[in-house]
């Protein structure tokens, strides 16, 4: 019962927060719709959390919070996502991820995801 | 009158027994267990016998990686989160009898041979923290501080040993340490340089060979407890090696491994195989193709088969491996994204997490045919209790 409710209350603050970068950044050129980014969401917490905790205040990767990357220029951090980091252990997601979806992802990540 | 008297005290002292032992339903643990629900800290306390979930204990904090052991009395399940939460939970009493916050992010734990001491490793801050198995008390703060660096290290792979030893890796620094806790001050013997970025480790089921797995080399690196004196040495030089390897988007996990027959049953990294090597000179002898990239390689308690769960993106279906012949010789698709297996005692049944679908599927493991589904919240890790008794887990 929790999970489902704090589940919507995620995806509401989601949605809240992708329409306000819509609002400030204009619109993207290509966002991903409302079931890819749900489906992005669930990756980051579960897949991506293998390695950077599912809570992303990291494990065996870093930390991938908005403390932690307010610094990291949003090309690093595409570039990283999409081709890895061949030396350490982050695959390359491309393939899996499109450029449009990681984009949409490095914005979540920059203003933060909500957890419970 | 006296006699009346005698007679009514014999009924009541009687009826009060039998309420009283009603009322505590005595019973054992052996058959009992517990799955994690990761996203809602959270377990379900389940009974083998039965197939069913009898209690839900809440409060545990961040479970995702989560792992348990168990008291040597199988009664206490302590519960290792990744928040660093560490838990002590009664599973006749169905709840936390203590918990403590021990460091802010963890990776796992183990129980003493004399099952009076466990201890957790942490990745923040790096290292590993024991704590007394009654109370939770600290009682030692192990820093895994390292030449040439500032910040101690992630420690991955704690196992207990036997000789009331816990044996760890450091993730950064690239050490074994064994501790012997059995005499009044603890004992550390660190093995350097036993390769790049070990990322996990296990130890061997009769506790005298302690593995690690390496991300940044090939090989893998093993301690004979039985001879510490020889130093770590590496084995299979050809792991993780080979035809160009395959992103890895989930690290396999070593504390599965399965040893049937001599022969070990391992996940290779970056490929989706298993391999076979015979224990006896670690030489791998033999290769078996599976669908995807392995993440548990778990013998059936008698070793006849071996069952495998796999990594993102294939991580709906579960493959069974026939280790007379070798082979797989079964699909199973229990539901979207299988995280975990857990044998019965005997192994006439597996339980088998299947996160995305908000369910455990009980197979017999016969005949594959299901037996039951249990409901759960982002099943993870199941862990039964005979683990109490089982060396390295």
């Amino acid at each position: 019962m929790t999970a489902s409710r704090s589940g919507r209350a995620r995806r509401a603050a989601a949605l809240l927060c992708t329409a306000l970068q819509a609002t400030f950044f204009g619109a993207w050129a290509e966002q991903p719709d409302a079931a890819r980014q749900q489906e992005l969401l669930q990756l980051l917490r579960q897949d991506c959390g293998s390695c950077h905790g599912m809570s992303l205040k990291g494990g065996l990767g870093p930390a991938l919070t908005v403390d932690a990357l307010q610094h990291k220029p949003d090309q690093f951090l595409t570039t990283t996502i999409l081709d890895g980091r061949p030396q350490q252990a982050m695959p390359p997601w491309r393939g899996i991820l499109s450029k449009d979806d990681v984009a949409w992802l490095v914005a979540q990540l920059k203003v933060g995801i909500t957890h419970e | 009158m006296n006699r009346t008297l005698k007679t009514l005290r014999l009924v009541v002292c009687t009826l009060t027994l039998y309420a009283v032992s009603a009322a505590a339903e005595l019973r054992g643990t052996g058959d009992l267990g517990l799955i994690v629900e990761r996203a809602d800290g959270s377990i379900q306390l389940v009974d083998t016998s039965q197939n069913k979930a009898f209690a839900s204990v809440t409060g545990l904090g961040d479970l995702s990686h989560a792992s348990a052991v168990f008291s040597r009395d199988s009664r206490y399940a302590f519960i290792f989160g990744r928040d660093g939460g560490l838990s002590r939970v009664d599973l006749l009493q169905q709840k936390i009898t203590h918990r403590v916050m021990q460091a802010g992010n963890s990776i796992g734990g183990a129980i003493s041979q004399n099952g009076e001491l466990v201890a957790v490793s942490n990745y923040t801050p790096g290292g590993v923290k024991v704590f007394r198995s009654d109370n939770l008390e600290q009682v030692l703060d192990i820093p895994a501080d390292y030449a040439g660096s500032d910040t101690p290290s992630k420690v991955v792979g704690l196992v207990d040993a036997p000789g009331q030893k816990f044996v760890f890796t450091l993730y950064d620094a690239g050490e074994i340490w064994v501790v012997d806790l059995s005499g009044d001050k603890p004992r550390i013997k660190r093995h350097k340089d036993i390769g790049t970025k070990p990322y996990d480790a296990l130890i061997t089921p009769e506790g005298r060979y302690y593995i690690a797995g390496l991300f940044g080399e090939d090989g893998l690196a093993l301690l004979d407890l039985w001879h510490p004196e020889k130093g770590v040495r590496r084995i299979l030089p050809d792991y993780g090696k080979g035809e160009k390897r395959l992103p890895v988007y989930k690290m396999p996990h070593l504390e599965g491994w399965a040893i049937a027959n001599n022969r070990a049953y391992i996940p290779a990294v970056g490929h989706n195989e298993v391999l076979v090597v015979d224990t006896n000179n670690w030489q791998q002898i033999d290769t078996i193709k599976v669908q995807g990239q392995p993440i548990f390689v778990m013998a059936r308690p008698d070793g006849r088969q071996v069952w495998v769960n796999f990594a993102y993106p294939r991580n709906s279906v579960v493959q069974v491996i026939d280790t007379d012949s070798n082979k797989v010789m079964r699909d199973l698709t229990p539901g979207k994204s299988v995280l975990h297996m857990e044998f019965t005692p005997r192994g006439e049944h597996v339980w088998v997490s299947a996160r995305d679908d908000n369910k455990v599927v009980i197979y017999n493991t016969a005949d594959f045919t299901q037996l039951a589904q249990i409901d759960a919240a982002s099943p993870s890790g199941i862990f039964f209790t005979h683990r109490a008794h089982r060396i390295g887990l």
